[in-house]
């Protein structure tokens, strides 16, 4: 079954492709040889202690953050040859972060609707439409009307989950959407991403959530100053983590 | 005991009028060309190479940091010599204080924009939007409400700030005052009712600017 699994894993197209990828901040070397690749449909979680990269790596898919060597291939279009337009591949790339940054002065549907007008030229009722199809997705169609510091941090975050996947992306990447929620809002959260999940989105989630890296993750990679340090299929990666670093890891988190 | 006597200035009221006329008009006219002016440094900076960007800094900070009387003077009486041009008195003042204004302003539009939280850009970008579009429908709009406050406050000081191009004879609303002056000998009537006529013109224009203040605190 597992094998099977892979081997479809395997045959399905590279979404994501990560090679030799390396980023210094001045003497710090914050990525390190950094292979990653990820198909159509899989969802990764990455895990690891603070301070490790991971979100680093993360905002290098949609070039939120510059790298300094390798290469980060996106649905066939390799970021470090593209200057101009980084416009075209951050549509498809949509992103939530742990802060939620909606835009304060738009309210919840313009917060949805801004982009789909000003980069996909969507006319304003189309544009509404679709984005009251993400909003009861996300199961907050009611506060269409509010402003974003009229509304709960989960249904904030929740808001924000539907604003990116208004521009149809074909890769959603999490940067610890749960990290600034109080407890009683991450399930609500948590809940829209593994929904999210089972619809076959592409998902990379940077995440210290382990029940949701059990439930929905195909593959956690686990990071640790600046390089991945093992990967693997979730029972595997809990049940007999191969390193060393994973475990020390583990047995803190868990 | 001085015995006050306003009455003779209403023989004058032409006068005072005209210059109120003339110190409203520089004003306004200043504020215009000045914000643009600073919006378009403003811009310059933040979207130009450190290069470039020093050269702006150089001549911003010159107006920032010398006084408007020594920038007038210069420009009406230097600047003529060296270029071997004629400047109206009226062409140097609107310069000088079309500068001087732009130099605060373009610094508060600058400001405004970078203080606008790095998640607004971040997510403005992720959502594959350019430059312009983010900056008229996402930044824009949250910096000019910070914008606001201190662009009132730089204005109201710009209006007493045209009371210097009295220096090089501009008949501004302190001119006309000295000519009355000189004519009546009655500077402490003279001086008292155009210090008024600067309040009337000034108190309601920072009501406002208070009252815009505490409306833009309460909306989004």
């Amino acid at each position: 079954m597992e094998a099977n699994t892979q081997m479809a894993q395997a045959g399905r197209e590279k979404m994501i492709d990560i090679i030799g990828l390396n980023k210094w901040y001045g003497p710090l070397h914050v990525l390190k040889n950094i292979d990653l690749t990820v198909r159509r449909g899989e969802r990764i979680v990455i895990a690891g202690p603070s301070g490790s990269g991971k979100s680093t790596l993360i905002r290098c898919i949609n070039r939120l953050e510059d790298f300094t060597e390798g290469s980060v291939i996106v649905d066939g279009t390799d970021l470090a040859k593209t200057t101009r337009r980084l416009d075209l591949v951050r549509r498809n790339v949509g992103m939530v972060f742990q802060h939620f940054n909606l835009f304060p002065h738009l309210t919840i549907l313009e917060n949805c609707t801004v982009a789909q007008r000003w980069v996909l030229g969507t006319n304003r009722a189309k544009a509404a439409e679709i984005a009251m199809h993400y909003l009861e997705r996300v199961k907050i169609p009611d506060q269409a009307s509010k402003y974003p510091g009229q509304i709960s941090g989960g249904q904030q975050q929740r808001v924000a989950i539907a604003r990116s996947l208004c521009m149809a992306p074909k890769v959603m990447l999490f940067d610890e959407p749960t990290s600034a929620l109080d407890p009683e809002m991450i399930k609500e959260v948590l809940d829209t991403m593994v929904d999210l999940a089972r619809d076959g989105m592409t998902m990379i989630c940077v995440t210290h959530e382990m029940g949701f890296a059990r439930e929905v993750a195909d593959r956690v990679v686990f990071m640790d100053r600046g390089e991945i340090v093992e990967q693997n299929d979730p029972i595997s990666f809990f049940r007999n983590p191969r390193e060393e670093r994973t475990r020390n890891f583990l047995s803190r988190i868990l | 005991m001085y015995q006050w006597d306003f009455t003779f200035l209403f023989k004058y009221s032409s006068l005072i009028a005209s210059g109120i006329v003339v110190t409203l008009a520089f004003t306004i006219a200043t504020i215009v060309a000045g914000a643009l002016l600073g919006l378009i440094i403003g811009m310059a900076r933040l979207n130009c190479g450190r290069f470039i960007s020093g050269i702006i800094v150089f001549f911003v900070e010159i107006f920032r940091c010398t006084p408007p009387l020594v920038q007038l003077v210069w420009f009406y009486y230097a600047l003529p010599v060296l270029m071997q041009v004629e400047i109206s008195g009226i062409s140097a003042a609107f310069i000088v204080l079309t500068l001087y204004v732009a130099s605060f302003y373009a610094e508060i539009f600058r400001g405004g924009i970078l203080s606008i939280d790095r998640g607004q850009w971040e997510a403005a970008r992720m959502l594959g939007m350019r430059y312009w579009p983010m900056m008229l429908t996402i930044i824009l709009p949250q910096a000019i409400k910070r914008m606001i406050p201190p662009f009132m406050n730089q204005s109201v000081i710009q209006l007493k700030t045209t009371s210097l191009v009295s220096t090089i004879a501009v008949p501004d609303l302190l001119y006309n005052g000295m000519l009355i002056t000189a004519e009546t000998y009655r500077p402490l009537e003279v001086y008292t009712c155009i210090a008024i006529v600067y309040l009337a013109l000034l108190f309601p224009a920072t009501r406002i600017a208070e009252r815009l203040e505490n409306k833009l605190k309460v909306g989004h």
